[in-house]
């Protein structure tokens, strides 16, 4: 692709001197030109990207360079270390309810793999020894709950349902059920929706208010570009996000949209999805997904090692 | 409510949206180097991409010191015109074949519209009074299949089906031979969402495409890329691997109605001359509308 031979231009911008004292504006202007192309590349939103280079050039002026690193160098180590404090320095887990169940609800747009993820975080879960219920109140797409009883069946995960009613009733009487049948989990798949829709909003309100959730989740696919966080923003706005699951990870793609929403929802990316296998569920680790956003693979190679 | 209409107001909903601010820019100065940086950074919000972006500036910038332009609303006139041109290369309307049936294979990435888009293009046809055949190549989603059905059942038409499971291309065969005996009009294949760097899925698919040629040939006559509206950079990628592995014939751009923009498509459209065939805009049955670069430049450039 276009930035392909990021890695490449960097060395050359920075055959320079290594360890030569402090960096100078000049320095890390070169370096956060790169930057911010690569950011942008990887679809972190513009207005992201612009806070986050300003933040680290204050950061990075003045900043002593290691003996083993060129200026440059030092100041993707510096970018590098910022994005990852961005998004959150450990493994976020999931919020735990003092009394069972744990209620979890699943939101977001059209597609982004809320239903594939409830039935992923039900066998995460049913693995560690827990009893989850899975919860069918999505009663517009076609199939929908069609789709989340064979997952369900797949991994041996009952699934509640009421047919085509109210998602509000639904949620509310999932929660009875799973009392009486000992649940201690409770994942609630929700329909997608656009973040303009109100009315449909409203019933993802209703829900919250009904059921008090211990999470709301925004499930977000890793290729969306820019509008992330407009989308993100929406959702937190109107539901008070507790974290994001980031899917579709096992591609390509960049993934800039993790540090857009991140930024604007300050919510902890908890989960990555890396597959669409039931099992392709993974714990997110901000590290990781630092170097994949940057790219600059090399560099970040040589950095580790200095 | 029309097309144009429909995101018309999707448009206006956005607070952000391109236009308002490119008029904001192009109100408060004459045209100096700022407004051209701006304009930069609105098309980058947009999805355009970084490079399409600075390509386009570039060949404003230069047209706007040729035409020695000053004026800012020609200088948005110069702008729609350039991303006009991009948009309307090619031939946007489907395949006119003389055989029946036209064959249509849908591909695309997991979730993108792939199946909604079926079963809004199986309405369409009906519409015009034909015949329409379904195809539920996606052997492997959970409930995908009775998902194709629901929509079979909606716009009245038969889905040729096997169990869960089963080889897509079989399915396939199976589809072209009953729609020759049923002398139906239009087929439409759907298939399993899958991401385009997974080599084994997309020889899948080459094989689909294969079985379906050798029993028609000639057929598929449209090969479609589904991308949704609300992906970033990774689009590229995804025209880029589908196309190599199945020479595109067209591509249909989903999810218009939320607030991304879809500009990807701009710098899809300049760098593949694939062209962009169907847009989506919304969920339901009569929500998919032929593309037309003039509407939607202008809808775009509404305010
Ligand atoms: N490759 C890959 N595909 C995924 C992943 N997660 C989900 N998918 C696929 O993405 C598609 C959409 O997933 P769903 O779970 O149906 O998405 P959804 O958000 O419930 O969709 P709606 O209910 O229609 O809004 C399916 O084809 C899934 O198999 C992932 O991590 N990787
Ligand atoms: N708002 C909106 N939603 C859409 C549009 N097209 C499809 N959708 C929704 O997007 C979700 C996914 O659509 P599908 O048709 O199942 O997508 P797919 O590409 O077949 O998905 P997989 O087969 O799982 O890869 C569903 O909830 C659809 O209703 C559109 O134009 N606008
Ligand atoms: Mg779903
Ligand atoms: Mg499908």
């Amino acid at each position: 692709m276009v930035f392909e031979n990021l890695s490449n231009k960097f060395q050359e911008v920075f055959k320079k001197l290594k360890g030569k004292g402090k960096l100078t504006e000049e320095d890390v202007n070169l370096a956060l030109r790169e930057v911010r192309i690569a950011l942008l590349e990887a679809d972190v939103n513009f207005q992201v990207v612009k806070d986050f280079i300003a933040k680290v050039k204050e950061k990075a002026v003045g900043h002593e360079v290691l003996e083993s690193l060129t200026p440059g160098q030092q100041v993707i180590k510096i970018v590098h270390e910022e994005l990852i404090n961005l998004m959150g320095k450990t493994n976020a887990k999931l919020n735990d309810a003092g009394s069972p169940p744990t209620i979890i609800m699943l939101v977001g747009l059209q597609g982004a793999g809320k239903t594939t993820t409830a039935a992923k975080l039900a066998h995460f879960l049913k693995k560690q020894g827990k009893k989850p219920l899975l919860v069918a109140a999505d009663i517009y797409r076609p199939a929908a709950i069609k789709q989340l009883q064979v997952l369900g069946d797949a991994i041996d995960v009952p699934v509640f349902t009421m047919g085509e009613q109210s998602p509000v009733d639904i949620a509310k009487a999932s929660i009875n059920f799973a009392k009486s049948n000992l649940k201690n989990y409770v994942i609630i798949d929700t329909a997608g929706r656009l973040h303009i829709n109100e009315e449909l909003m409203d019933e993802l309100k209703k829900i919250k208010e009904e059921v008090s959730p211990h999470e709301i989740l925004l499930v977000v696919d890793a290729m969306t570009g820019q509008d992330a966080v407009n989308v993100a923003k929406s959702f937190n706005e109107e539901l008070g996000l507790t974290g994001v699951i980031l899917t579709k990870l096992d591609g390509d793609t960049k993934g800039g949209a993790a540090l857009s929403v991140k930024a604007v929802t300050g919510c902890p990316i908890k989960f990555a999805g890396m597959g669409e296998k039931i099992e392709n569920l993974e714990p997110f680790y901000p590290d990781r997904m630092a170097s994949r956003i940057l790219g600059m693979g090399d560099v970040l190679t040589l950095i580790e090692k200095a | 409510m029309g097309f144009f209409d429909r995101l018309k107001e999707s448009l206006i909903k956005t607070k952000q949206n391109i236009v308002a601010k490119i008029e904001d820019v192009l109100k408060k100065s004459t045209v100096d180097e700022e407004s051209f940086e701006k304009i930069e950074e609105i098309l980058i919000e947009g999805d355009v991409g970084v490079k399409p972006s600075l390509e386009l500036v570039e060949k404003l910038r230069k047209t706007a010191r040729e035409q020695r332009i000053t004026d800012s609303e020609q200088l948005k006139q110069v702008l729609k015109e350039e991303i006009l041109k991009i948009l309307e290369t090619g031939d946007n309307k489907l395949k006119n074949v003389a055989r029946t049936p036209l064959v249509i294979l849908v591909v695309g990435v997991n979730g993108v519209g792939k199946t909604t888009t079926i079963g809004k293009l199986a309405y369409y046809f009906k519409q015009q009074g034909k015949q329409v055949l379904l195809a539920a190549g996606d052997t492997f989603r959970a409930a995908a299949i009775e998902q194709l059905e629901i929509w079979g059942n909606r716009v009245g038409c038969q889905v040729i089906k096997q169990k869960e499971g089963s080889d897509p291309a079989a399915v396939a065969f199976d589809a072209v031979k009953a729609a020759i005996a049923r002398k139906i009009d239009v087929l439409i294949i759907d298939t399993a969402g899958r991401l385009h760097t997974k080599t084994n899925l997309m020889e899948e698919l080459r094989k689909v495409k294969r079985v379906v040629e050798r029993e028609l040939p000639g057929a598929p006559d449209e090969v479609l890329l589904v991308l949704d509206a609300t992906t970033g950079q990774n689009a590229f990628s995804q025209v880029e691997y589908f196309n190599k592995a199945l020479d595109l014939t067209g591509l249909v751009l989903t999810k218009l109605d939320g607030t991304a923009k879809g500009g990807v498509i701009i710098g899809i459209k300049s760098s593949y001359q694939i062209p962009i065939k169907f847009i989506g805009v919304g969920e339901k049955m009569d929500d998919l509308r032929p593309f037309d670069p003039q509407e939607f430049v202008e809808a775009l450039f509404a305010s």
